[in-house]
């Protein structure tokens, strides 16, 4: 089910206008900022749809810096994001996309600074909720109900077994899990959904296994 | 765990418990929550609403200029005239559009079950609340009924207008509320479930036209609207009336419904009240004209 909690429905508490186009955007925007792991230099944004036609009413350019600075949903800031983000040096491009997408409110974060860049989908379903739908070129499905690790490893023999072990001995429990490639041999993606938030000592240590390459994690 | 209304009345006339209960339970089993912890949550969503009220009372305008102080014009009128349609109605009018006019003014509101449908829930709540005399612990009740309702619409079909149009959003909050006031008037699940499907067959269809994109016109006005028809039902299954569509039939018509509205009629701006002569001048003039 795509909304599994009461306060998916009565909630989140939110500075205005729109839960999916601001609360929403704000999510995204922060699941974005967590996955780099660090405040963005830049970041290029496309808005489809529904997005694209009402963002600068709905404040959804705001609400999407806003969540690339790390902002709740209902931090008082947030209809000064934009202000703030050039304050903080985050350049950031908002581009009207024409594309067409499966979903209404869409939008496709591409971030960096100087070293690193990172592409990503989110959609926003209602009332507050997101999903994210595409990670570097990666299809997955995360919600962001649950805490979740995202491991970026080359597809060889036991880079799953090797995380899986590590996990174990941390008496860690996989919820749900996803692997997905891009070619056999080549870039592959897990997505692990775990029941509690994961040490960072833990990630360090998962860093260090065979063949894997980047590390992020959702905390829930 | 429950996926539709018809689950949702099982589960509380087998346990001969009410609807809140047994959104209580679930959220605390799914959740791994403890009773306090899920209802302290719910306790500072009923602050947020109480506050939003609280604030649009003493009069709100929004940055365009475009909504606000209708909630303050409302209880002028109600202390110095009889309301036609009784003063609870007329409350409940005034509070659903003040949350809304904070909503438009980028306050703080909780979202019920969107930010553009915020009105209807607490709107009702603050209203109903004078005759029925609730007590602190039936207000939060109040929302997990609502609540409940709306866990079963976001699953089953959509709530925002983007994705299924106005009927999605104030429609369902309207409904919300509806089964609300029914649990805290006394009545059973089941009135709860009839009220609520009253309230959206009266709503199915609406599409979401803002003008100029904005949450303001029409959504300050429909939240009035929404929360005036979640009390007419409510009263009307408190007397027995039924809806001869039962309430998961009548979701899955909106449903249905918001997958033939066309895009320009679900909040992209384009279509309806948006495409009036009216609504392209407000757009223009707030935005500058397009070329």
């Amino acid at each position: 089910m795509k909304y599994s909690s009461v306060f998916d429905i009565i909630g989140p508490v939110m500075i205005g206008p729109s839960s999916s186009h601001t609360a929403g955007a704000a999510r995204i925007g922060k699941a974005a900022r967590n996955l780099f792991g660090k405040e963005p230099k830049w970041a290029r944004i496309h808005l489809y749809e529904s997005f694209a036609k009402t963002y600068r009413g709905h404040g959804t350019d705001f609400a999407l810096a806003g969540g690339l600075l790390g902002f709740e949903t209902d931090d008082p800031r947030m209809n000064k994001a934009l202000e703030i983000a050039e304050e903080r040096n985050l350049a950031i491009e908002f581009i009207e996309d024409s594309a067409g997408v499966s979903h209404p409110n869409t939008a496709r974060l591409i971030i960096g600074d100087d070293k690193d860049r990172m592409e990503l989908v989110g959609i926003s379903i209602g009332g507050g909720k997101i999903e994210i739908t595409e990670l570097n070129g990666f299809e997955l499905r995360l919600s962001g109900n649950h805490p979740a690790i995202l491991i970026m490893h080359n597809d060889r023999f036991g880079a799953i077994a090797s995380v899986t072990k590590i996990l174990a001995k941390y008496e860690i429990n996989i919820g749900h899990m996803e692997v997905n490639r891009k070619d056999v041999g080549k870039e592959a993606l897990m997505v692990i959904e775990v029941d509690q938030n994961v040490d960072d000592s833990v990630l360090k240590e998962l860093e260090g296994a065979d063949h894997i390459e980047q590390i992020a994690k959702i905390v829930s | 765990m429950f996926r539709t209304v018809s689950e949702l009345v099982e589960i509380a006339e087998q346990e001969n418990i009410i609807i809140s209960e047994v959104m209580i339970r679930q959220e605390m089993e799914a959740k791994e929550k403890t009773r306090e912890q899920v209802f302290a949550e719910m306790e500072n969503n009923l602050d947020v609403m109480e506050k939003a009220v609280e604030d649009s009372l003493q009069g709100v305008k929004s940055v365009t200029g475009l909504t606000g102080g209708d909630a303050v014009k409302v209880q002028e009128y109600m202390k110095e005239k009889t309301p036609l349609s009784g003063n609870i109605v007329m409350d409940a009018v005034s509070k659903a559009m003040g949350t809304n006019e904070v909503n438009a003014a980028m306050g703080t509101i909780c979202a019920t079950p969107t930010a553009g449908s915020a009105g209807c829930v607490p709107g009702t709540l603050f209203a109903v609340k004078n005759q029925l005399n609730p007590t602190h612990e039936q207000m939060v009740r109040y929302l997990f009924t609502s609540g409940a309702f709306g866990f079963v619409v976001a699953n089953n079909s959509f709530i925002s207008g983007a994705a299924g149009g106005c009927q999605a959003e104030v429609g369902s909050a309207g409904a919300m509320a509806s089964a609300a006031i029914v649990e805290m008037a006394g009545g059973t699940p089941q009135q709860s479930a009839e009220a609520f499907a009253m309230t959206l067959k009266n709503m199915l269809g609406l599409v979401c036209d803002p003008v100029a994109g904005l949450v303001e016109v029409p959504c300050v006005k429909r939240n009035a609207g929404g929360s005036t028809l979640a009390i007419v039902s409510a009263d009307m299954a408190l007397a027995g009336v039924t809806s001869t569509i039962p309430c998961d039939e009548v979701i899955g018509a909106m449903y249905r419904i918001g997958k033939q509205m066309p895009s320009s009629l679900r909040e992209t701006g384009e279509g309806g009240l948006a495409n009036t002569a009216t609504g392209r001048e407000l757009k223009d003039k707030i935005f500058g004209t397009s070329v």
